[in-house]
């Protein structure tokens, strides 16, 4: 083939694509590499000994209950494989774009129906109660799964220290938000902050993980630092992550994605593999690292544990 | 030359196999990678008409089969993925997503409407089917590619962006084609020429 006029050069290079876009992915990641080492640098010369809390602290933590002895995911496809929209809706994309994330300092907002509403620094939350770890598998509803060593405690702890009122029938949760932190958020197609909630009573099961860290250290950015919810027997969406406020409330709350799309995704979306999604089976999930489907287990194996907290609903229509 | 760029997605994802580089679950990884190089390849195919006329390069046909058979090729890989990881060849399964699962049952229409499209993409098959029929047959390329956008469209959970931009894309091949079509039964229609056209010249 030869080149004989400029127009055909148009033509030629809509084929390269894949070419041109690595090398601009490549400088961009160099980019992004070298802002993250200014930066970490950077946190790392301004953290006073108190500050503690930024992702990659150690945590001394006891073993807590409920531990799977199933084999656990590696750390990196746990801090590389995110659903995290607010940085961005591939898979890969919050590890990077979450990166200069400032986790430190934060704080919870605890209020509503509660007899000592107030706010909790992180600090005083790693101090609640002692740092257990825990194994966990969970369960995404887009079908892939993994177990993860969470570190944390119940959730009960904080919600007994606020006292809920009588009134308080639900827990409403919500990630922290800001465009400027997180552009990408703009192209999610979710209303942001990302907000979530649970029925009082699921909120206050002891398998409920207020969870502080994973594999021995504080929270990756990308894994919703600095505290976040585990809620094993949920899909995924429903353990909200980067929590900055914390509602006792009447009513139910709204949910992100059950707002986005209620036919899809339920308020309650424990795991079910016989309920599907409308648009895939969930009977079965990829284990990440496996390469054959393993069935999926009835509220993600916790069965014995939670579905007394369901007795006598009907799950197909409370799904 | 061209031949071997449209391998270039494939080589990369390869390459990126064999470094172990295909994130934490590969399989979505190459599902999605060869599903959307399956849509790039079936908008450059409907690209070459338009830009032969635009540009003035009517030499540009000469990549339209080889394009088109690329998105056939890429979308087999995916279907294989399909079939194959998802599936594991449990038929029975695949039947009752195909029935049961809109994005699935638009995307296997997208597929199978591809495959007489291969077949017949040889000169032989051309002359066979005559130039007129063969034309007629190979526009099943536009509810194909219709169906693909549609079947991202459906897939994701809440990002449309990129589903919208393949589908504005398609769109604006297509609508060329129907300007170019108004703007031709405009001139032809007062002469009444019944000029008989060979696929290799009439708009596709």
């Amino acid at each position: 083939m030869h080149i004989r006029r400029s127009p055909e050069l148009t033509h030629a290079d809509v084929t390269p694509k894949s070419v041109y876009l690595d090398r601009r992915k490549f400088l961009r990641d160099m980019g992004l590499a070298g802002v993250v080492a200014f930066a970490g640098k950077g946190l790392l010369d301004l953290a006073s000994p108190s500050q503690s809390v930024y992702a990659g602290t150690k945590l001394t933590t006891i073993k807590g209950p409920f531990s799977t002895d199933e084999k656990i995911n590696t750390y990196n496809d746990v801090t590389h494989y995110n659903n995290y929209y607010e940085f961005g809706v591939d898979k890969d994309t919050p590890a990077k774009n979450a990166q200069s994330f400032h986790t430190s300092p934060w704080t919870v907002s605890v209020e509503g129906e509660v007899k000592r509403p107030r706010k909790f620094t992180m600090d005083e939350i790693l101090a609640l109660a002692p740092l257990e770890e825990r194994i966990y598998r969970h369960r995404c509803v887009e079908r892939w799964s993994i177990v993860v060593p969470w570190i944390g405690f119940s959730f009960s702890v904080l919600a007994n220290l606020v006292e809920p009122t009588p009134k308080a029938r639900f827990v409403a949760f919500e990630t922290y938000y800001d465009l400027k932190q997180m552009p990408q958020a703009r192209y999610a197609g979710l209303d942001f902050p990302y907000v979530e909630g649970l029925r009082l009573d699921e909120a206050m099961h002891p398998l409920a993980l207020l969870c502080v860290g994973m594999y021995g250290e504080t929270l990756p950015n990308q894994d919703g630092a600095p505290v976040r919810l585990v809620l094993p027997w949920k899909y995924g969406f429903k353990s909200i992550k980067s929590l900055v406020k914390i509602r006792f409330v009447k009513d139910q709350p709204p949910a992100t994605w059950n707002h986005s799309a209620p036919q899809e995704y339920g308020f309650y979306s424990n795991v079910n593999p016989e309920v599907d999604h409308p648009r895939w089976s969930q009977a079965k999930e990829r284990r990440l690292g496996e390469f054959s489907m393993r069935k999926t287990l009835m509220f993600n194996g916790y069965g014995d544990q939670v579905a007394a907290l369901y007795n006598g609903m009907d799950l197909r229509k409370n799904f | 030359m061209v031949f071997l760029l449209c391998l270039g997605p494939l080589a990369v994802v390869g390459w990126r196999a064999l470094h172990g580089d295909l994130t934490a679950n590969p399989i979505e990884f190459i599902t999605h990678a060869t599903g959307d190089w399956t849509l790039r390849f079936l908008c450059m195919t409907l690209a070459i008409t338009p830009l032969r006329k635009l540009l003035r390069l009517p030499e540009l046909i000469r990549f339209r089969r080889m394009l088109g058979l690329f998105a056939f090729f890429y979308v087999c890989l995916h279907f294989t993925t399909y079939i194959w990881l998802d599936k594991f060849f449990d038929l029975g399964e695949m039947w009752k997503d195909v029935a049961k699962r809109r994005f699935i049952t638009v995307g296997f229409l997208a597929f199978v409407l591809l495959i007489p499209l291969a077949i017949t993409s040889t000169a032989g098959w051309i002359r066979r089917l005559g130039g007129r029929r063969w034309q007629m047959l190979h526009r099943a390329i536009y509810i194909s590619a219709v169906a693909g956008v549609i079947h991202y469209y459906w897939l994701v959970k809440s990002a449309v962006i990129r589903p919208l931009a393949y589908g504005a894309l398609v769109g604006l091949l297509l609508a060329w084609r129907v300007g170019e079509w108004l703007s031709r039964r405009g001139r032809l229609a007062p002469a009444k020429a019944g000029v008989q056209h060979s696929p290799i010249n009439a708009a596709q």
